[in-house]
C-alpha cells in the first residue's frame, strides 16, 4: 500500500530520489540587508568583518562543510568585489567536495531579492540550507534535514524547517543576550508545525493574539518566548518559486514567514526543528557580536573555535579560556586577564591590563593600558596610559595617549583619536561622514550605502592613507581632539533609545529596569476590561483607544475622498465622451466594489459629481445655473436612479446636497428647493425621502450645539433651507 | 483540612425545563435514580471535606434540598443549606454567604457536577502551591449518544467542541489564560507579560473548566467585595484571577492568616504553616517568584498570585448536568461506562434491577439499564439503555429505549418510548409513540398520540 501511495504521488516521491543523486546545496547571502554594523559596513562588508580574528563567513563556511553541505552558493550584493576577492584567495576553493561558487548582484536590496535572483539562474535543485554569512553553528544537520524530508514525503506543503534553540524567556535575557527582539512563536507540539511568528514585537501591544481557527484546527498550541530563532532554514526549492512569485516578499521572516501563516490557500507549512546541545546564533547587531564572540572563546561552537579554525598560525589555549598567538611580545608587567585573545604580531607594553577582551594581528599596545570586554581589530595603534571598555576598534585606529574610549565606542577603520581625549558612551566614530539622507526603511538604507558608498571605502583601503589624512585632518580635527581624525556619527532620531540596545556595552541595571518598567506600562494601558486597571491605566488606554478609532476614520474618510474623486472623473468621461448610461453604471459599481463602498456612497459621489458639473458649465445667473442642473439631472437620472434603491440612499443624497449647497458651491443654496423639487419631479426622490430628512434635520438643531462657531451663519443657511422645504412640501 | 465546601446547587434552572419543576429543583433532578447533588456530596464525603453549605437558588426548593439531604446524608455531613435569591449569579451567591465563610480556603463545586475526580485532591493541589485559585479542568465530554444518532438531531444538542481556552504553563500545574463563553469564538488574546514570565504556554481547547475551583477565601472574599461588577464564578471572578496573577491586586498580606492562627490552636496552625513553606521551598521557584523579585534582587516589587490547574485524567468522568442532553448523557454513562459512580455507593442496594420489581413473561431488560425498586412491567416489553424510576407501571409490549422514566409514572400498552424523558407522575395512555420527547411532571399523554421532538408540559397555574 505504501509503495503505490509513493507512486500515486510521483512528484512527492520523485523528490527524495533526486535529492539522493543531487548535492546538498545552501545558500549564503553574504550581505545582512541591514545597517546595524554601519559606520564599520561602509568600508567592509558584514561577513567579512573579524569574529575572534577571523572573518564571519568562514565559521559558516566551515559549519556547512562540516555539515556535509557540497556546493555553496554566495550570493554578495554590497562590497561584493571583497568578498569574492577575500573566496578567491581562501582555502575555501581548494576544498575537496566543497564547492562555493559565488553570486553577484548590484541592485538587490533585500533577502527577496536575492532568492529571486538565485532562482534565475536556475541552480538550485531540491532541498538546500538556506543560512546568512553571519550564522556561526555547530549543529549537525543530518537529523533536521532528514525530518524535513519525511516531512515533505508525506505533505509536499510542507516546505521549510526552521531551526530554533532554547533560551532563557524573559525580554531582559533576550536583549541583553543577543540585543534581539523578542520573539514569540506558536507550535504545534506534536508536529512541531509554526503557526506563528511575531518578532517586531511592538511594544505598545500588551497582548498576543492567536487566530481562532488556529485553536480550531490544533487542539494543543504552545506559545513560545523562550526560543531563539537562529536563521538557519531548510528550504525546499518551492521556496525559491515563492519569492518569484510573491515579488513583494523582501525580508526573510518578516515577509516571507509571515506571508506563509497568513496565507491559507496555498497551504504552505513551516516546521520547526529544535537544537539543544549544539550552538546556533546569528550575529544581527554589536551585542551579539559581543556575546557570539564570548560564546566562540569559551568553546560553546567547538569545533569552530580559533585554535582549531586557524591551524597554521597556532595559536595556543593556556589557563582560564586565554589565547595566545606565537609570535606576541609581552611585557612581564602587563596582565592578561581571563578570555582574552591575542593576535599574531601583537605587542603589549608594561603594566597593561586585559580582560575579556580579543586584540588582532600586529597591534602595538603601549604602557599602562586598560581594555575590558573590548574588540581591537589588526594593526590597531594604542598609545601609552589608554582606557578602552566595551569598544569595537577596527583595522589602523590609532589611539595616542591618554585617550578613553567610555562603553559602547565603536571606531570604523582609522580613526584617530587625540591625546587625552575622552569618547562620550555609545559614539560611532568614522572617517567617513554619515550619510546625509536618513531612509527609515533598513533595507533601502543599505542599498543606498552599497551603490553609492562603496566605491570611495575601497579607494580608501588600497589607496594611500596619508593623502586621505591630509584631507580630513583639518575638517574632524575638533571633533576627536587634537590630531584626531575621524567624524562622530550623530545618533538620528528614534535611535537615540536604540544605541544601547545592540550596543556591545553591558546594558547597565537601570536600563534593564527600564526595559521591565516599560513593557509592564504598555501592557497596563492595554489590559483588557478597564475594572482591571489603575485609574490612569484606564485614562490612557481610553484615549488609546479613541486615537485608533480616529486614525480608522480618517482612513475610512481618505478612502472615500478617493473614491469620490474617481467617481467624479468617470462621470464627466461618460459625460464628454457620450458613454452610454449602462455602462457609466457598470464602471461606477466596479469602482464601488474596489473602494469597498455602499451603494449609498455611490449616489452621494454621483450627485455630487452631477452638481459639480452643472456648477462648472458656464452660468451667469441663478437660473441659468438651475437649467443647468436640470439639463444634467435629466440626462443622468438613470445612472443616479440606479443607485437609489431605498429611502436611507435619497436621504444621502439630500444631505449630500446640503454639503454641497453650504460648503462646495454655495451658488446652489438659493435654488436648494427648486432643485429638490426637480428631483422630486424626476422620480429620483421620494416624498418619504424629503420628509424623514426634513424630520432629521429639525431634530438635529438642537443637538447639533457643538457647532457654536458655526451657528450665526450655519443655522441661519440651513433654517433657510429649511424653510424652503417646508415651502416646497407644502406646495407639494 | 481548614476547608470549606461552597456547592453552588442551582434552583430551577431554565435550561431542563420542562424537567425540572418547583417540585423538582435541578439538584433533586434524578440521575440513576438518586438526585443529581448526590454525586457531588458523596464524592466530598469520600474525601472526608464533610463542612458543608449547600446554597439553593430559592427558598422552596431550599426546602426541597435541605429536606433530602438531612434525611440521606444524616449524621454523615455536616451541611448547612442556605437560600439565596434566584439569578445573582454564581459570585453574588458566594457575596451572599459570605459571612458563613471562615475557613483559610473555600472549595467551590457546582451541585449539577457528576465526576468522579476527587475534590480531595483539587484541595490538595491548591494547598501544596499556596495558590489563590486552583481549578479543575477535564477532558471536554463527548456529547450526545454514543450508540444511535436518533437523539442527537435535538437543537439543544451542543456541538462537540471547545468550552473553553486555556494556557498552562509547562508542567501544567499553573493556570495562565482562559476564555470562556463568547470569548472562545473570537481571536484569542494573550498577555505577553504572564508568556514573558513563563517562557512557554500550551494553549489547549480541549479541555473544560468543571466548575470545581479551591479559592483562598481572604481573597475571594476581598475580590468580590471590590469587584461588585464580577457576576459569575465562571466567567468573571476566575478569569479576572488568571489575568491578573502577575499584577495582583488582591492584598496577599499574610495578617488575616497569623490572626487566624493565633487564634486558633497555635501548634496545629503554625504547623501547617511550617508544612506549606517547606512544600514551597522544596520545589524550584515558580515563575510568579522569579517575577515578583525585581532583578536587582531587593524586596519584591509587585506582587503576584497563584491560579493553579488540577488536570482531571483523561479516563476520569467528569460531566456537568446543565442541558437536558447532557442530562440523557449522564443518565446513559451513570448506568453504563461509569458505573463505578454507583458501584462505590454504600447506600441501598441499587442493582441494576432493583428489589420488589415485577416483570411479566418475555420481557427483557437489557444492559446498562435501570430499573428501580417496586416497578412493574407487563409482558412482552423491551427496556434497552434507559433508566426506569421507582413504582413506575408499565404495560405490556412497551418499548423503552434511550430514555430516562422516573418515579410514579404509569404506561399503558403498546407504547414506545424512545430517546425521551418523562418526569414523575406521568401518565401515558395506550399506544402513545414518543420520540425525543421531554414529558414534564404529572403529564397525561392521551391515547395512541405521537410526538416526535417535542416538549409536553402541564401549563403552570
Amino acid at each position: 500500500m505504501g509503495a503505490q501511495k509513493k507512486g500515486a504521488t510521483a512528484r512527492v516521491s520523485e523528490d527524495p530520489e533526486e535529492l539522493a543523486r543531487h548535492p546538498l546545496q545552501a545558500i549564503l547571502l553574504a550581505d545582512s540587508f541591514t545597517t546595524k554594523f554601519r559606520p564599520i559596513t561602509l568600508e567592509r562588508p558584514k561577513v567579512l568583518l573579524p569574529l575572534v580574528n577571523i572573518p564571519m563567513i568562514d565559521y559558516t563556511l566551515a559549519w556547512l562543510e562540516s555539515a556535509g553541505v557540497e556546493e555553496v552558493f554566495v550570493f554578495c550584493c554590497a562590497h561584493s568585489k571583497q568578498v569574492i576577492d577575500y573566496l578567491e584567495s581562501s582555502d575555501w576553493p581548494s576544498q575537496p567536495n566543497f564547492l562555493v561558487t559565488t553570486i553577484e548582484s548590484h541592485n538587490s536590496i533585500s533577502a527577496g531579492d536575492a532568492l529571486r535572483l538565485i532562482y534565475e539562474r536556475h541552480v538550485i535543485h531540491g532541498d538546500f540550507v538556506l543560512i546568512s554569512g553571519d550564522t556561526v553553528s555547530n549543529m549537525s544537520l543530518t537529523q533536521a534535514l532528514q525530518e524535513h524530508k519525511e516531512r515533505r514525503k508525506k505533505d509536499a506543503n510542507a516546505i521549510m524547517t526552521m531551526v530554533v534553540k532554547q533560551s532563557k524567556p524573559s525580554p531582559i535575557t533576550q536583549q541583553s543576550r543577543l540585543g534581539t527582539d523578542e520573539l514569540f512563536m506558536a507550535i504545534n507540539p506534536d508536529t512541531k508545525q509554526l503557526l506563528c511568528y511575531e518578532d517586531k514585537a511592538e511594544y505598545s501591544k500588551g497582548f498576543i493574539s492567536l487566530d481562532k481557527t488556529l485553536i480550531a484546527d490544533n487542539p494543543s498550541i504552545v506559545l513560545h518566548n523562550d526560543k531563539q530563532d537562529c536563521y538557519i532554514d531548510i528550504c525546499s526549492e518551492e521556496v525559491l518559486s515563492l519569492f518569484t512569485d510573491n515579488f513583494d516578499y523582501q525580508h526573510l521572516r518578516r515577509h516571507f514567514v509571515k506571508g506563509l501563516l497568513v496565507d491559507d490557500i496555498m497551504g504552505y507549512k513551516i516546521f520547526t526543528h529544535e537544537i539543544h546541545s549544539s550552538y546556533a546564533a546569528r550575529i544581527d547587531n554589536f551585542r551579539s557580536y559581543d556575546t557570539i564572540s564570548k560564546d566562540i572563546i569559551q568553546r560553546w561552537t567547538y569545533p569552530f573555535v580559533p585554535d582549531i579554525l586557524c591551524g597554521n598560525s597556532a595559536i595556543k589555549v593556556e589557563r582560564q579560556g586565554t589565547y595566545r598567538a606565537s609570535e606576541v611580545t609581552l611585557s612581564r608587567s602587563a596582565q592578561i586577564g581571563p578570555f582574552t585573545v591575542i593576535g599574531q604580531g601583537t605587542k603589549i607594553g608594561n603594566d597593561t591590563k586585559i580582560f575579556h577582551s580579543v586584540i588582532g594581528e600586529g597591534c602595538t599596545i603601549g604602557s599602562n593600558v586598560t581594555i575590558e570586554g573590548s574588540y581591537i581589530w589588526n594593526n590597531v595603534t594604542i598609545e601609552d596610559g589608554c582606557e578602552l571598555r566595551h569598544a569595537i576598534v577596527c583595522d589602523g585606529v590609532i589611539m595616542k595617549s591618554g585617550a578613553v574610549l567610555e562603553p559602547g565606542v565603536v571606531f570604523s577603520f582609522k580613526v584617530v583619536v587625540g591625546q587625552q581625549f575622552v569618547v562620550p558612551a555609545y559614539s560611532m566614530v568614522s572617517l567617513l561622514q554619515q550619510p546625509t539622507q536618513q531612509d527609515s526603511d533598513e533595507e533601502l538604507e543599505y542599498a543606498d550605502s552599497s551603490s553609492g558608498n562603496v566605491e570611495l571605502p575601497s579607494a580608501k583601503l588600497n589607496g594611500d592613507i596619508t593623502s586621505d589624512l591630509s584631507e580630513t585632518r583639518h575638517g574632524p580635527t575638533s571633533e576627536l581632539g587634537t590630531g584626531g581624525v575621524g567624524y562622530i556619527w550623530s545618533i538620528f532620531e528614534g535611535g537615540h533609545d536604540e544605541e544601547w540596545r545592540h550596543s556591545v556595552a553591558p546594558i547597565t541595571t537601570d536600563k534593564l529596569a527600564k526595559i521591565m518598567l516599560d513593557k509592564d506600562e504598555d501592557e497596563e494601558l492595554l489590559t483588557q476590561d478597564g475594572n482591571v486597571l489603575s485609574p490612569s491605566g484606564e485614562l490612557k488606554s481610553d484615549s488609546d483607544g479613541n486615537d485608533s478609532e480616529d486614525d480608522d476614520n480618517e482612513g475610512s474618510r481618505d478612502d472615500y475622498v478617493s473614491f469620490e474623486k474617481e467617481v467624479e472623473a468617470t462621470f464627466l468621461r461618460a459625460v464628454h465622451e457620450n458613454v452610454k448610461v449602462d455602462h457609466a453604471i457598470l464602471e461606477v459599481n466596479a469602482l464601488r466594489l474596489s473602494y469597498n463602498m455602499a451603494s449609498v456612497d455611490c449616489a452621494g459621489a454621483i450627485f455630487y459629481s452631477m452638481m459639480k458639473l452643472a456648477v462648472e458649465s458656464p452660468h451667469s445667473s441663478s437660473s441659468e445655473l438651475h437649467r443647468n442642473a436640470a439639463d444634467v439631472i435629466t440626462t443622468w437620472q438613470k445612472l443616479l436612479k440606479s443607485f437609489l434603491h431605498d429611502i436611507d440612499e435619497e436621504i444621502e443624497v439630500i444631505l449630500k446636497f446640503e454639503e454641497i449647497c453650504l460648503e462646495s458651491a454655495k451658488e446652489f443654496s438659493p435654488l436648494f428647493a427648486q432643485i429638490l423639487h426637480l428631483l422630486y419631479d424626476k422620480d429620483i426622490l421620494e416624498e418619504d425621502a424629503i420628509l424623514r430628512w426634513a424630520d432629521e434635520k429639525e431634530g438635529a438643531d438642537e443637538s447639533d450645539k457643538v457647532f457654536v462657531q458655526h451657528a450665526e451663519k450655519f443655522l441661519q443657511v440651513r433654517n433657510e433651507l429649511i424653510m424652503f422645504i417646508r415651502v416646497c412640501i407644502w406646495l407639494l | 483540612m481548614d476547608f470549606q465546601v461552597v456547592v453552588l446547587a442551582g434552583g430551577t434552572s431554565k435550561n431542563l425545563t420542562p424537567l425540572v419543576s418547583k417540585e423538582v429543583p435541578k439538584p433533586l433532578l434524578p440521575v440513576a435514580n438518586r438526585p443529581v447533588l448526590y454525586y457531588v456530596l458523596h464524592q466530598l464525603e469520600q474525601s472526608n471535606l464533610k463542612d458543608l453549605i449547600v446554597v439553593v437558588e430559592g427558598k422552596d426548593a431550599a426546602l426541597l434540598v435541605g429536606g433530602w439531604i438531612s434525611g440521606t446524608f444524616v449524621d454523615r455531613l455536616h451541611v448547612e443549606i442556605a437560600a439565596v435569591p434566584e439569578d445573582i449569579g454564581s459570585a453574588g451567591a458566594i457575596r451572599a454567604i459570605s459571612h458563613h465563610l471562615t475557613a483559610k480556603d473555600i472549595l467551590v463545586v457546582s451541585g449539577d457536577l457528576v465526576s468522579d475526580v476527587p475534590p480531595g485532591a483539587v484541595a490538595a493541589n491548591h494547598r501544596r502551591h499556596d495558590a489563590v485559585v486552583t481549578a479543575m479542568l477535564c477532558s471536554v465530554p463527548i456529547s450526545g449518544p454514543s450508540e444511535s444518532g436518533s437523539s442527537g438531531g435535538k437543537d439543544k444538542t451542543k456541538k462537540p467542541g471547545r468550552y473553553n481556552i486555556i494556557g498552562l504553563d509547562p508542567g501544567k500545574q499553573f493556570l495562565l489564560h482562559i476564555a470562556t463563553g463568547a470569548e472562545i469564538e473570537k481571536d484569542t488574546r494573550l498577555q505577553k507579560r504572564i508568556l514573558r514570565a513563563v517562557g512557554e504556554m500550551e494553549i489547549r481547547s480541549d479541555l473544560m473548566d468543571a466548575h470545581m475551583y479551591a479559592f483562598k477565601r481572604s481573597v475571594l472574599q476581598e475580590v468580590l467585595d471590590q469587584k461588585d461588577t464580577l457576576q459569575s464564578l465562571k466567567q468573571d471572578v476566575l478569569p479576572y484571577l488568571v489575568r491578573s496573577q502577575l499584577k495582583s491586586e488582591a492584598l496577599l498580606n499574610r495578617i488575616p492568616q497569623a490572626e487566624e492562627n493565633g487564634n486558633e490552636k497555635v501548634s496545629s496552625g503554625n504547623n501547617q504553616v511550617m508544612v506549606s513553606q517547606i512544600l514551597a521551598n522544596a520545589s524550584t521557584p515558580s515563575f510568579h517568584d522569579l517575577c515578583s523579585v525585581s532583578h536587582d534582587g531587593s524586596a519584591p516589587i509587585r506582587k503576584t498570585h497563584k491560579c493553579c490547574a488540577y488536570i482531571a485524567s483523561s479516563s476520569s468522568y467528569c460531566v456537568r448536568l446543565n442541558s437536558i442532553q447532557a442530562f440523557m448523557d449522564i443518565n446513559r454513562d451513570v448506568t453504563g461506562e461509569a458505573d463505578h459512580l454507583l458501584s462505590n455507593t454504600i447506600s441501598d442496594q441499587n442493582n441494576i434491577v432493583g428489589p420488589s420489581t415485577k416483570l411479566g413473561t418475555k420481557t427483557t431488560v437489557g444492559p446498562h439499564c435501570m430499573l428501580g425498586e417496586g416497578s412493574e412491567m407487563g409482558d412482552k416489553c423491551q427496556v434497552k439503555r434507559s433508566v426506569i424510576g421507582r413504582h413506575c407501571r408499565i404495560g405490556s409490549h412497551v418499548k423503552v429505549v434511550n430514555s430516562v422514566v422516573m418515579n410514579y409514572v404509569t404506561i399503558g400498552d403498546g407504547c414506545i418510548i424512545q430517546g425521551s424523558v418523562i418526569c414523575s407522575n406521568v401518565q401515558l395512555q395506550e399506544r402513545v409513540v414518543l420520540k425525543d420527547c421531554q414529558v414534564g411532571a404529572g403529564f397525561v399523554v392521551t391515547a395512541g398520540s405521537e410526538y416526535k421532538g417535542e416538549s409536553l408540559a402541564r401549563k403552570e397555574k
